[in-house]
């Protein structure tokens, strides 16, 4: 490996691609350079680097630059996937023991998609189990740190993905977000995450936890990187009959235009208490920059968000009990010794799941059960049409909404661990979006003023409009510049 | 909300999952308490209002294709990750005594 290579881990993938494209470095180089510090890494961002796999992609990708035929500004790029994306011939856990040694027999959509643009994996990612958590706390493989601080998580579902973006060990990866999974992550490690409108992003060959609710999203270090990323992932898949048609735009394009004569939606009740002083002040240092910039702050109402944590819990564990049923001990996975198949069954699934897993099929089976569905599950998903009813209304005055993605910066591993409750409330500000099937982002706006750690600002869109989120991402980093690189890269 | 020991029995048996005594006692807190939290979604006047029963937009929904055979995994893929097999079948514990 070369010094020069080993320099380079910290620029973009924009970067990366401008001197991958003047010769300045090979894939070869990159790659080797990233592998070394994946397979120095202390945080638990891996569960699994790939480093022969890797190695023969960057060695094709080199060798068609130098015939060239160069695929896309990706082509050479060392990216991560987070363990829920099916890779063929590389096993594919979701964080569970039930899927330990599990290697999957074809390529998620957007892995294949990415391996058409010439990307280098380097493995598969840490992450909450099923992805259900807050902290990257519930993988069966040990939890992930946060490269700002070890003691601290690095947020959840897609903890590994997050951190390993922000330690530099990949340039990209892409994560799920179910409930706030991706933009969680991204705020507490100083990323930028996007999770898409629901129906911009294939999920073939993504292992499904709510279907109603989850959507594939890119990580990066910048918004032209997440931009980039996600244009090449969006799209329609027949293969996925929720992904939609609608064309792709270039999120590229129309990026630079600044935030003058954007109109910023400010949620008042996002603002009534319960976030942390220091997040709150630095979320709104960012608002005034946008006013600087020329954007038109207006308050909006977003009233039955406050019910939003209840519904998801109803909704969320409802999906993920029907989508669990298949881990049964007979295609695949883990299977528990017994004399009948029922109790074959129940073994398998009880050595299988881990505890979060464990209590929200619990929680869906009963909200599902005959007697209780009415009460629970469709009540839920009318408060679901009310919340989108708000952001519907929202929108009519405003062009995005903006706001904090947590109510605090990264919280320290075992903090909330042993209160359910709690860590689901950690996700109020990002899962009304998720129920609303909307866009968000989350782009590090600054650092907290007293604990020095990352606090990322959510913006939320119209449904199919990332590209406004990109614009006024774009603006905000373009003012704020990046943010240094963690202590823990 | 509070769950009794013998209905986090029942819901466990629903769900074919063995639960360990301790973990019976652990989960009838557990959910009691976030059903307790659900209880708020009472609160709201929801009579009139239509269940969000789709997340896409009608209008963005991919239409239905060609009902046509197309090719599929292999039999040898589909078994390769079976945990135990017969033949070309999936092969499970006795379920008939």
């Amino acid at each position: 490996m070369s010094a020069g290579a080993a320099s380079l881990l910290d620029s973009s993938i924009a970067e990366l691609a401008g001197r991958l494209a003047r010769n300045e470095v090979s894939s070869r180089e990159i790659t080797e350079a990233a592998l070394s510090r994946a397979a120095a890494d202390r945080l638990g961002a891996f569960l699994r680097v790939t480093p022969e796999a890797a190695h023969r992609a960057a060695r094709a990708s080199d060798e068609r630059r130098a015939r060239g035929a160069a695929l896309s500004p990706l082509d050479g790029v060392p990216l991560g996937l987070k363990d829920i994306f099916l890779t063929e011939g590389v096993e594919t856990t979701a964080g569970s023991r039930i899927l330990q040694g599990f290697v999957p027999p074809c390529d998620a959509t957007v892995v294949e998609r990415l391996r058409a643009c010439g990307a280098v994996f380097l493995g598969k990612l840490n992450m909450d189990e099923f992805a259900m958590g807050s902290s990257n706390e519930n993988s069966a493989y040990g939890p992930c740190r946060n490269p700002w601080d070890p003691t601290r998580t690095p947020g959840g579902s897609s903890g590994g993905s997050a951190a390993a973006v922000a330690a530099r060990q990949v340039f990209g990866a892409l994560g799920t977000d179910t409930g706030g999974s991706i933009r969680q992550p991204a705020s507490f490690c100083g990323v930028v995450g996007v999770k898409p409108t629901y129906g911009r992003v294939s999920r073939y060959g993504v292992i499904a936890f709510a279907s109603s609710l989850d959507q594939v999203g890119p990580f990066a270090r910048t918004v032209g990187d997440a931009a980039l990323l996600l244009g090449r992932i969006a799209g329609h898949d027949p293969r996925d009959l929720t992904s939609s048609t609608r064309p792709v735009p270039d999120y590229l394009a129309g990026m630079e235009e600044g935030a003058r004569g954007l109109r910023i939606g400010v949620p008042r009740e996002y603002f009534q208490g319960g976030v942390e002083a220091g997040v709150e002040r630095t979320v709104r240092a960012a608002l005034a920059v946008y006013e600087r910039l020329g954007a038109k702050l207006v308050e909006v109402s977003l009233p039955h968000s406050r019910y939003a944590v209840a519904a998801y819990y109803l909704i969320a564990p409802a999906e993920a009990s029907s989508n669990l049923a298949r881990y049964d001990g007979v295609r695949f996975g883990l299977r528990a010794g017994a004399p009948g198949l029922k109790e074959m069954y129940g073994e398998t699934r009880a050595r299988g799941f881990g505890p979060e897993p464990k209590r929200r099929i619990m929680l869906g089976t009963y909200a599902l059960s005959a007697g209780y569905y009415d009460a629970y599950y469709l009540r839920a998903q009318k408060v679901r049409s009310l919340i989108r009813r708000d952001f519907d209304e929202a929108f009519r005055s405003c062009d995005v909404v903006a706001g904090p993605v947590s109510p605090t910066v990264a919280f320290r591993l075992g903090e909330k661990a042993d209160d359910p409750l709690q860590m689901y409330l950690a996700d109020i500000f990002t899962i009304p979006c998720s129920l609303a099937a909307l866009p968000g982002l989350s782009v590090p706006c600054g650092l907290h003023p007293a604990e020095g750690l990352p606090v990322g600002l959510q913006l939320l869109g119209r449904p199919f409009d990332e590209a406004t989120l990109f614009r006024a991402a774009r603006a905000l980093e373009r003012e704020l510049g990046p943010l240094p690189a963690p202590r823990g890269a | 909300m509070a769950l009794t020991l013998d209905e986090v029995r029942r819901i466990a048996q629903l769900a074919r999952l063995r639960l360990a005594p301790e973990e019976e006692e652990r989960y009838a807190g557990q959910l009691s308490a976030i059903l307790s939290y659900v209880e708020q979604l009472r609160e709201l006047d929801v009579s009139g209002v239509e269940p969000m029963t789709h997340a896409l937009a009608a209008g963005d929904a991919a239409p239905l294709r060609e009902d046509a055979v197309q090719p599929s995994l292999g039999i040898e893929k589909a078994l390769a990750n079976a945990p135990e097999r017969e033949g070309t079948c999936f092969k499970v514990p006795r379920i008939i005594e």
